[in-house]
């Protein structure tokens, strides 16, 4: 089994038994092992890049993409550079009959409301301008119709507003950042970027709120769970684990209905309210609003995310030994110092996990701000789904997630410089 | 783009795994609906006696809520798995508009009236897209308790801001179509005038004014489940929502309910076929179709829910209710003595300027 040379006179590479130099068969043992390693992980590796990676890849791209402009109208795009937009004159025929052109194979293969409705998320009104001018559009024929400028305008009047084609000359690039500047409440305009007028202002708002929120909700996830995981560390095991079923059982029970059972809880006539007024805490006629508003969020999302701040902080306090409090308490600390100055400092890292946890759920919350939520306990989180389903402006929701995400990563990163991510601990 | 194609592929993939391998089965077909009492109304009247004529499977899915992002999400992927979508009329538009619906030819396509009358003129002013197939007509009308309305219950859409008269909350949808057109009615606009004045930046000011007047007294709803349930727990006076609804809190709950039908907001739901199904399914759908709107088959579905037919030759032929044995006819939004006073939702326009008008009102909200 030796297989060294002899130290003495060193003549040549040290050789393993099968007579390959050791370097060479140590680095195939280890690359062998590699492989063997990346082949367990493979299943996981191609799950988290087909369904994860690769989307959210996918989502910060369609933040930028604007193809369908340039796509749909491909010879309008190109005398579009050629005009100015800011002579305030229209553009001359070259334009229409580019525009007549596209127009009519655009129809042809039924992307012309696509682009309509496109456009439409800058400028109202673009929707019924491409599905009605379609119509009629389609009966030109490109060859032999010259001149277009004049019956393109006979067609709808719009097409000879030069704001029409300003629009449309705006959001012709291929990369835009219109999704963005509208996810910051501006937008767009041949002028550069503009914020959106003050009463459309809505977006920045939701940011604010949903962070605002987000840490009132994890602070109280801190206030209310720390005592319950501090008496579940401190009690005999089988107690311990008989309450654990307490803190787990919501964990194990529907999102919905949770939320559902909030409802019935907060409601002006629901459980609270008649208690409190059949104690005379409160008057019949002015009972308290507990739901459809920042109030029922909190509280609805401070009971679905606690579980995730008690276990962690649990199983952080579980490994505290209770001799560093003795000891403390011998050398004279009184019980508050004794905690203050000794325990509390080791349970930090599970309440730096659960607070990272409680955070960056409360951040997406969805479901839960849409049903207590009312109208001034919505997340931004809302807004996304109402692109993504109702509006199908994807590009603004892709915006506003690429946005969300970088917020949680900023966050993350400032959490890491300021506390350190190593004095995180699940246990 | 080759990697949004990916993302889009994956994720078709798990919106319906396991309707990918179903559909392209021989005789089964998808058909997307909106759940609850609705969908079963369609499987009495429509899918049980399909399936026991044709023999084809039918395979229910709830998904008309999400219909439009996800029929584009498929259509991306290249790969459709519904085929036949149960959806709003306002969605319809946009999926025609989008390319994702196929177009209809409603004269060879659907079946004519018993007495000859072609199916566009059987139809009418219902057919409001190319790719629209119109099954039946529902109002988003108001509902009130009897017993907190005093001795005099609302009789007009205008009670609603009569915070005087009816105090206590009322529940108004968490978006703008219909909240703002009654606004405007009682801010005095005439009917014929609403859209032209919505047009314009005042005008949309004008409404959100008027709700400004009752938004401290409002509940904001999503679910159409919310009014019924806040009435029923005497949360609210009165609240909108959908017809269907109320029918069922007043006439199988035996609430202290009634409703209101003075400018409800007409609207229309239908089916759609998906565009980029294969010939075999398309067919398949579109003889689905031909079926289930015919004339006796649109009364049918009245049997089992308070909707009314979309088709003028259904109306005389709606009956009793298959389980309360109550007429339907007076439950009915197109009942001429409920239609007195309808309010038609104008497409178009709001094809146009839901985003504008949605982002003011959601700001408006916010307030």
């Amino acid at each position: 089994m030796s297989v060294t040379t002899d130290t003495g006179q060193a003549t040549g590479p040290v050789l393993a038994a099968d007579g390959t130099p050791l370097k060479r068969s140590l680095s195939r043992a280890l690359r062998r092992q590699k492989m063997r390693a990346l082949m367990l992980i493979a299943p996981l590796l191609i799950f988290v890049l087909v369904s994860f990676i690769i989307p959210i890849g996918s989502m910060l791209f369609r933040s930028v993409e604007n193809d369908i402009v340039a796509d749909t109208l491909p010879l309008t795009v190109v005398e579009l550079r050629n005009w100015d937009a800011e002579s305030g004159e229209l553009p001359d025929e070259a334009l229409y009959a580019a525009f007549a052109t596209d127009m009519v194979a655009a129809i042809e293969a039924k992307k012309h409301t696509r682009l309509g409705t496109r456009l439409n998320y800058e400028q109202t009104g673009m929707s019924s301008l491409f599905r009605k001018s379609g119509r009629k559009l389609k009966k030109l024929d490109p060859a032999a119709d010259a001149p277009f400028k004049e019956k393109v305008i006979d067609i709808d009047k719009k097409w000879g507003d030069v704001e029409t084609w300003r629009t449309i000359k705006t959001h012709s690039v291929r990369l835009t950042n219109g999704y963005f500047l509208n996810a910051v409440d501006m937008r767009r305009t041949p002028e550069g970027a503009q914020s959106q007028p003050e009463d459309k202002q809505i977006l920045i708002k939701l940011f604010q709120r949903t962070l605002i929120m987000s840490v009132i909700i994890t602070v109280s996830c801190i206030i209310l769970g720390y005592p319950v995981a501090w008496i579940l560390a401190n009690l005999p095991m089988r107690t311990a684990n008989i309450l654990m079923i307490l803190v787990l059982l919501p964990f194990w029970t529907s999102l919905l209905v949770r939320t559902s059972a909030w409802k019935v809880m907060l409601q002006q006539q629901g459980v609270i309210n008649e208690v409190l007024v059949w104690l005379g805490m409160v008057a019949d006629d002015s009972r308290l609003v507990l739901i459809n508003n920042q109030t029922g969020t909190i509280i609805a999302m401070t009971h679905i995310l606690l579980p995730f701040m008690i276990l962690p902080m649990y199983s952080v306090m579980q490994t505290i030994k209770p001799y560093y409090v003795r000891a403390a308490k011998s050398m004279g600390a009184t019980d508050w110092t004794a905690f203050w100055r000794v325990y509390f400092p080791q349970s930090i890292p599970g309440i730096g996990a659960g607070s990272i946890l409680v955070f960056i759920l409360a951040i997406g919350y969805y479901i839960t701000p849409e049903i207590v939520g009312g109208t001034k306990g919505v997340f931004i989180s809302n807004r996304i789904a109402y692109h993504i389903s109702s509006s199908l402006n994807w590009g603004l929701a892709a915006a506003l997630g690429t946005i969300l995400l970088a917020v949680v990563l900023i966050l993350y990163w400032a959490y890491d410089k300021i506390v350190g991510i190593d004095n995180v601990k699940l246990g | 783009m080759k990697l949004t194609k990916i993302f889009m592929t994956s994720t078709a993939l798990a919106f319906a795994a396991g309707a990918v391998a179903a559909a392209d089965m021989a005789n089964e077909m998808t058909i997307v609906s909106w759940g609850g009492a609705y969908s079963k109304s369609q499987l009495k009247a429509y899918h049980e006696p399909y399936s026991a004529n044709t023999g084809v499977t039918i395979i229910n899915d709830d998904s008309s809520g999400e219909a439009v992002s996800k029929l584009r999400a498929m259509n991306e992927a290249g790969n459709v798995t519904w085929d036949v979508v149960d959806v709003e009329a306002a969605d319809a538009m946009r999926l025609c508009d989008e390319g994702l619906a196929e177009e209809i030819d409603f004269n060879t396509m659907l079946a004519p009236a018993p007495d000859g009358t072609s199916a566009e003129d059987d139809f009418g002013a219902m057919l409001v897209s190319d790719c629209f197939i119109p099954q039946i007509v529902f109002s988003t009308t108001f509902g009130y308790r009897t017993d907190l309305v005093g001795d005099t219950p609302p009789s007009s859409v205008c009670d609603v801001f009569d915070l005087e008269a009816y105090p206590g909350k009322r529940a108004l949808a968490k978006k703008p179509i219909g909240n703002v057109e009654w606004a405007l009615l009682c801010d005095g606009v005439p009917k014929d005038e609403i859209y032209e004045v919505l047009e314009t930046s005042e005008g949309q000011d004008r409404a959100l004014a008027k709700l400004d007047t009752i938004k401290d007294q409002t509940i904001w709803w999503s679910a159409g489940a919310d009014t019924p349930q806040l009435l029923a727990d005497g949360e609210i006076v009165m609240g909108s929502t959908f017809n269907g609804r109320l029918f069922s809190v007043i006439e199988e709950q035996k609430q202290p309910v009634a409703m209101l039908w003075d400018a409800q907001v007409f609207d229309i739901d239908g089916w759609i076929i998906p565009a980029g199904l294969s010939e075999e399914r398309k067919a398949r759908a579109l003889d689905y179709i031909y079926f289930a709107t015919d004339t006796q088959r649109l009364a049918d579905q009245a049997k089992y829910i308070s909707y009314g037919p979309a088709r003028a030759s259904s109306a005389p032929l709606v009956g009793k209710h298959a389980e309360l044995g109550i007429d339907m006819a007076p439950h009915m939004p197109t009942d001429p003595a409920n239609a007195k006073n309808t309010f038609l939702n104008n497409y178009e326009f709001w094809a146009d300027y839901r985003d504008d008008i949605d982002a003011k009102f959601q700001a408006w909200l916010a307030k």
